[in-house]
């Protein structure tokens, strides 16, 4: 079985125990590169939003934040730059006074005495690692960013909220009950799924014009709520609950709502986690309907925000990465902890 | 109160009748036994009593009320399900208080009657127990005691026992026997198990296809079953049946010709029958006896209980199958010839064309006496 | 009597809560009887559906069909199948400058183009990983979660992190030009932008097909393999004749899947090259019905909703493949 470099001998062979061959090299080699391609975009991005504006684009790049050390200098009003400077094949730090041309003035910052003229190729910057948190603090109370995060946190909790309660009374309707119409009505239901936004989006909008719902946050989690694979993904785990459990309850002189939420809620609660974390997910990033639905600043989501930052300071990487990371941080903190959630949910049911 | 009646009660599925013109009064505190073949309709009709089912025709009284448009709630009931139903997220303590909290009962009083029903029970030590962590038993008891606290007209026990072992099972059909003693509350109980059914009814109630085949005490229908499928259905092994036709009508009976020159005589009134009608005569295993003389019964193979045996075989020349018991240990060879005959006053005799019991001569001798 | 507890106060203000909520509820029910509660129940997500969902999609048609800028269908008027006369005139399809709207059809080329490399690249790179991942192989679900970690992601934050990574100044132009290659503005570069949005789009979603086709790995039995192993079948016929042919009905479904979320890209590439750059290279379908309707005023109303009726009949016909195809997976 010796399969060499066989591509496809390489992708499909089960490893054996105390074996190592050239497919599980690869394999490894795929899974690494994969991972790292994953990572290596996120991670530059996160680094890149710690570094100060002036460091930011410098060409080559540094992997770590990293920013020229500023000192006070005695007889100096402003704080001055330090250098590492060679002087008659010594080298020292010395803090910069001004530069004309290819010459720099320089002082010792613990003796400052009469400016010494040093040539510019003989100097470099000293540089420290520095976080700039500014990045972050700036966007967070001198632009609208704090205004987009809570339109965006509203916005993910209430329409998730509301797209438990309305799927799950749907779901109990079209799985415990039978009625007139219900084969209808669950076909009509999930016969909507077939029809992305993306189709509708122009007629859509006029409806939410017409009840007077644009360029507001219920614009968007209105119209949201109602969510076809919601209502399947609900209804497919009650039915796995004992219709006798109902009956008994029925028994027990109890309404048909106190059912619902007494007896049918608390047992579906692991596809309500599963629909809840979909929500918060599908909600926390949308973006093409906010951007149709809302047109003033104050009403923007995170997403619509971060979209018009990068319009506006097209230049200022710092702080778009910096909200970027922001609004990346909930999400990922969620794949952190409901990851097992989240992969089994979808392998289940082929949503997203 | 708890009687019951019900009047020409009927249930359709769509084009598909389950229940036919059910006519029935139970007594207030009785204990009444629905069994039936899977199928025949016996669980639809206790669904029917409680309300979870509509009926398509027919009328429902429960303690003299119409009951038909009332909620399970409303109609005083309280039901036991084949998988107990328990509230899997609540605590025992929970799953009892439920029904009462859902009536607006005051606190005290909930608790009042949980810690009652749950001394009867002896489920004290489990009250803050999730249902997952108790026994086959306990949830069962438990599914009892959620019915008790409603303090309810009428119990309805929907095949609560099979679900669990044969050992538990004996022992809970004696705890549910003594706990009607104890609340003398009707209850009834569908169940396809003729053994509960004859050990716990007051009153047996057999369906088969959607009606009622007899009502009657157990030993009333075991010992006069109004027609083959009662005779069938109740006594285990089941009642042979043999072939003959009516040779003789005198007073006290009927002497019908089964073959092998061994005349049978049955006290059956002589006014329903004629000569030369064609019968079957059911004779139970343990009304067969050794003789001399008799039918011969070839053995086949038989099954030692210790304290009593069946023997399998055929009557010579037939093919269908005969049982015969014995008491004690008895140990025939295959293919032994043995005679037999059915002991006095118990064999039956039906019309096979209509599947009808011939009646008996004298209607209103008891037979129960001689019973051992 | 026991003191409360605090999970005990919540319970009971719950409750209360629940007891305002259902005093009604209840009511309706003594009302109506306990027969038609199953109407109230579905009435909210029936009503929202029917305003945000099947009214939008009845007036997508009438908005087809009528001209002007006007919002409202009854303030348009009827014009016909002008709309889509506009749409479909063309000299020569090939070349969309030869079209009236000339724009419509760069965009539909350049979707045609993108849903043909993308679901190749999408589903070999899936497939590739998922057949790794199926093997016996240590920290499985490590990797599961770090492939599918981008899935989760917001298409403006993923459209962000690129443009910075692949910006003049950016990770991948200094990694080059370690490697002695100059510097290089991928995203205003035709080819290049063009591949970058591909590269993006597999970087964004494979880890979801991933999932889904490792699933259907796992399901087919261990049993068959170790057969297969048994009759001294080669990996290569294993694949062939086991693998690939149970995977098949699953690979149809996401074959399917991907063109049909392929066609409405629009997030993450308007992100990313500034709202379809350079010039059209990147304007999608998507793109064109956005710009049309809401995009610098130009409120064409109609022409972007004829325009999304084709789309729609193209997702349709997709959607009914795939249906049919579920449902011979299931016979």
């Amino acid at each position: 079985m010796s399969a060499g470099l066989n591509p496809i001998a390489f992708v499909t062979r089960t490893r054996r125990q105390g074996r190592i061959d050239i497919t599980d090299v690869l394999s490894w080699v795929w899974l690494i590169g994969g991972t790292l391609a994953v990572l290596i975009p996120v991670v530059w991005a996160g680094l890149s939003s710690l570094k100060p504006a002036a460091e930011i684009t410098r060409f080559p790049p540094t992997f770590l934040p990293r920013a020229a050390v500023q000192q006070t200098v005695p007889g100096y009003e402003a704080p001055l730059s330090l250098w590492k400077v060679t002087i008659d094949g010594q080298q020292r730090e010395m803090a910069m006074v001004r530069r004309i041309g290819l010459k720099a003035q320089m002082v010792d910052p613990k003796q400052p005495g009469p400016p010494v003229s040093v040539d510019v190729r003989d100097m470099s910057a000293v540089q420290r690692l520095t976080v700039a948190t500014e990045n972050y603090s700036d966007p967070l109370t001198r632009f609208d960013f704090l205004t987009f995060l809570k339109n965006s946190v509203f916005v993910t909790f209430v329409a998730t909220l509301l797209t438990l309660i309305v799927n799950a009374l749907a779901a109990f309707a079209l799985s415990k009950y039978r009625f007139r119409g219900e084969k209808a009505i669950f076909v009509l239901i999930i016969s909507t799924l077939m029809i992305p936004l993306t189709v509708v989006m122009v007629p859509a909008y006029l409806v939410v014009v017409g009840v007077g719902l644009v360029d507001n946050l219920w614009g968007i989690i209105i119209p949201t709520v109602a969510s076809p694979t919601g209502v399947f993904l609900l209804r497919q785990y009650m039915l796995t609950i004992p219709d006798e459990l109902i009956e008994a309850a029925r028994v027990d002189a109890a309404s048909e709502f106190r059912i619902f939420w007494r007896i049918i809620l608390p047992l579906t609660a692991p596809a309500l986690a599963v629909l809840a974390i979909f929500s918060v997910l599908w909600r926390w990033n949308d973006f093409l309907w906010p951007l149709i639905v809302l047109s003033s600043r104050d009403n923007f989501t995170l997403q619509v925000g971060l979209n018009a930052f990068q319009g506006e300071f097209s230049v200022q990487w710092h702080y778009i990465l910096a909200m970027t990371f922001l609004s990346l941080l909930p999400v990922t903190l969620v794949f952190l902890f409901l990851q097992k959630y989240i992969t089994t949910g979808i392998a289940g049911t082929g949503m997203k | 109160m708890g009687n019951l009646k019900l009047e020409n009660v009927s249930k359709a599925f769509g084009a598909l009748t389950v229940l036919h013109d059910i006519n029935l009064a139970i007594e207030d505190g009785k204990f009444v036994v629905f069994v039936g073949p899977s199928g025949c309709g016996k669980s639809t009709l206790l669904r029917i009593i409680a309300g979870l089912e509509d009926i398509s025709a027919g009328g429902i009284e429960i303690g003299g009320r119409d009951v038909v448009q009332l909620s399970p709630a409303e109609r005083k009931i309280a039901m036991v399900f084949q998988s107990y139903a328990l509230y899997p997220h609540m605590s025992v303590r929970k799953n009892l208080a439920f029904g009462l909290e859902n009536l607006r009962f005051k606190r005290s009083e909930i608790d009042a009657r949980i810690m009652e029903a749950a001394r009867m029970l002896a489920i004290e030590p489990y009250l803050d127990r999730k249902p997952r962590q108790l026994s086959g038993g306990q949830r069962q008891r438990v599914a009892i005691g959620r019915a008790i606290v409603r303090n309810p007209d009428i119990f309805l026990f929907d095949e609560p026992l099979s679900n669990l072992d044969a050992a538990l099972r004996v022992q809970t059909r004696a705890e549910i026997t003594r706990l009607h003693r104890e609340i003398k509350t009707t209850m009834i109980y569908v169940t396809h198990d003729q053994v509960e059914a004859m050990t716990m009814a007051d009153q047996i109630v057999v369906l088969n296809g959607g009606r009622i085949e007899q009502v009657g005490s157990p030993l009333e229908l075991f010992d006069n079953p109004r027609n083959l499928f009662v005779a069938g259905f109740l006594g285990s092994p089941r009642m042979n049946m043999l072939k003959g036709k009516v040779a003789a009508i005198g007073e006290a009976g009927v002497t019908i010709d089964a073959g092998f020159g061994s005349p049978l005589t049955a006290e059956i009134d002589p006014a329903s029958t004629k000569m030369g009608q064609a019968v079957l005569a059911g004779v139970r295993p343990a009304h067969f006896t050794l003789a001399d003389k008799g039918l011969p019964f070839i053995a086949q193979y038989y099954e030692s209980l210790g304290t009593e045996t069946y023997v399998y075989g055929t009557l010579e020349g037939q093919t269908e199958q005969i049982i015969i018991h014995r008491t004690g240990h008895f140990a025939p060879g295959t293919g032994e010839r043995l005679f037999i005959t059915p002991a006095a006053g118990r064999m039956h005799v039906f019309d096979p064309e209509t599947g009808l019991a011939l009646p008996r001569a004298v209607e209103q001798r008891s037979v129960a006496h001689e019973h051992a | 009597m026991s003191t409360l507890r605090l999970p005990q106060i919540g319970e009971r203000a719950l409750d209360l809560v629940m007891g305002i909520v259902e005093a009604p509820i209840n009511g309706l029910e003594r009302l109506m009887g306990r027969k038609r509660m199953p109407y109230l129940f579905l009435a909210p997500n029936l009503v929202l559906f029917g305003i945000f969902t099947f009214l939008p999609i009845a007036i997508a048609v009438g908005y087809a069909f009528t001209g002007g800028t006007e919002l409202f269908v009854s303030d348009r008027p009827f014009v016909g199948f002008d709309n889509f006369r506009q749409l479909l005139e063309c000299e020569d399809y090939l070349r969309p400058g030869s079209c009236r709207e000339s724009l419509f059809w760069t965009a539909i080329w350049n979707t045609l183009w993108f849903v043909a490399f993308n679901v190749t690249a999408t589903l070999l790179v899936a497939l590739v990983t998922a057949l790794i991942l199926n093997r016996a192989i240590a920290a499985r679900g490590f990797f599961r979660a770090i492939f599918f970690y981008p899935v989760l992601l917001s298409p403006v934050v993923i459209g962000l992190i690129w443009k910075w990574f692949l910006d003049r100044n950016g990770l991948l132009n200094a990694l080059l030009q370690m490697l002695g290659v100059p510097p290089e503005i991928f995203l205003l570069e035709v080819g290049w932008s063009r591949f970058f949005v591909v590269v993006v789009s597999v970087w964004f979603h494979m880890g979801f097909y991933t999932l889904i086709l490792l699933a259907g790995l796992q399901a087919i039995p261990r049993d068959l393999y170790e057969a297969a192993a048994i009759d001294a079948a080669s990996p290569r016929r294993t694949l062939l004749r086991i693998t690939l042919p149970l995977l098949g009905p699953n690979l149809m479904v996401v074959l399917i899947l991907l063109m049909i979320r392929s066609v409405q890209i629009f997030d993450e590439a308007w992100v990313l090259t500034n709202g379809g750059g350079p010039g059209t290279a990147n304007s999608f379908i998507v793109q064109y019905i956005y710009q049309m309707a809401f995009g610098s005023d130009l409120r064409l109303f109609g022409l972007a909703s004829a325009a999304s009726v084709l789309m729609g009949l193209v997702l349709l016909a997709l959607t009914l493949v795939q249906l049919r195809l579920g449902r011979k997976m299931e016979s």
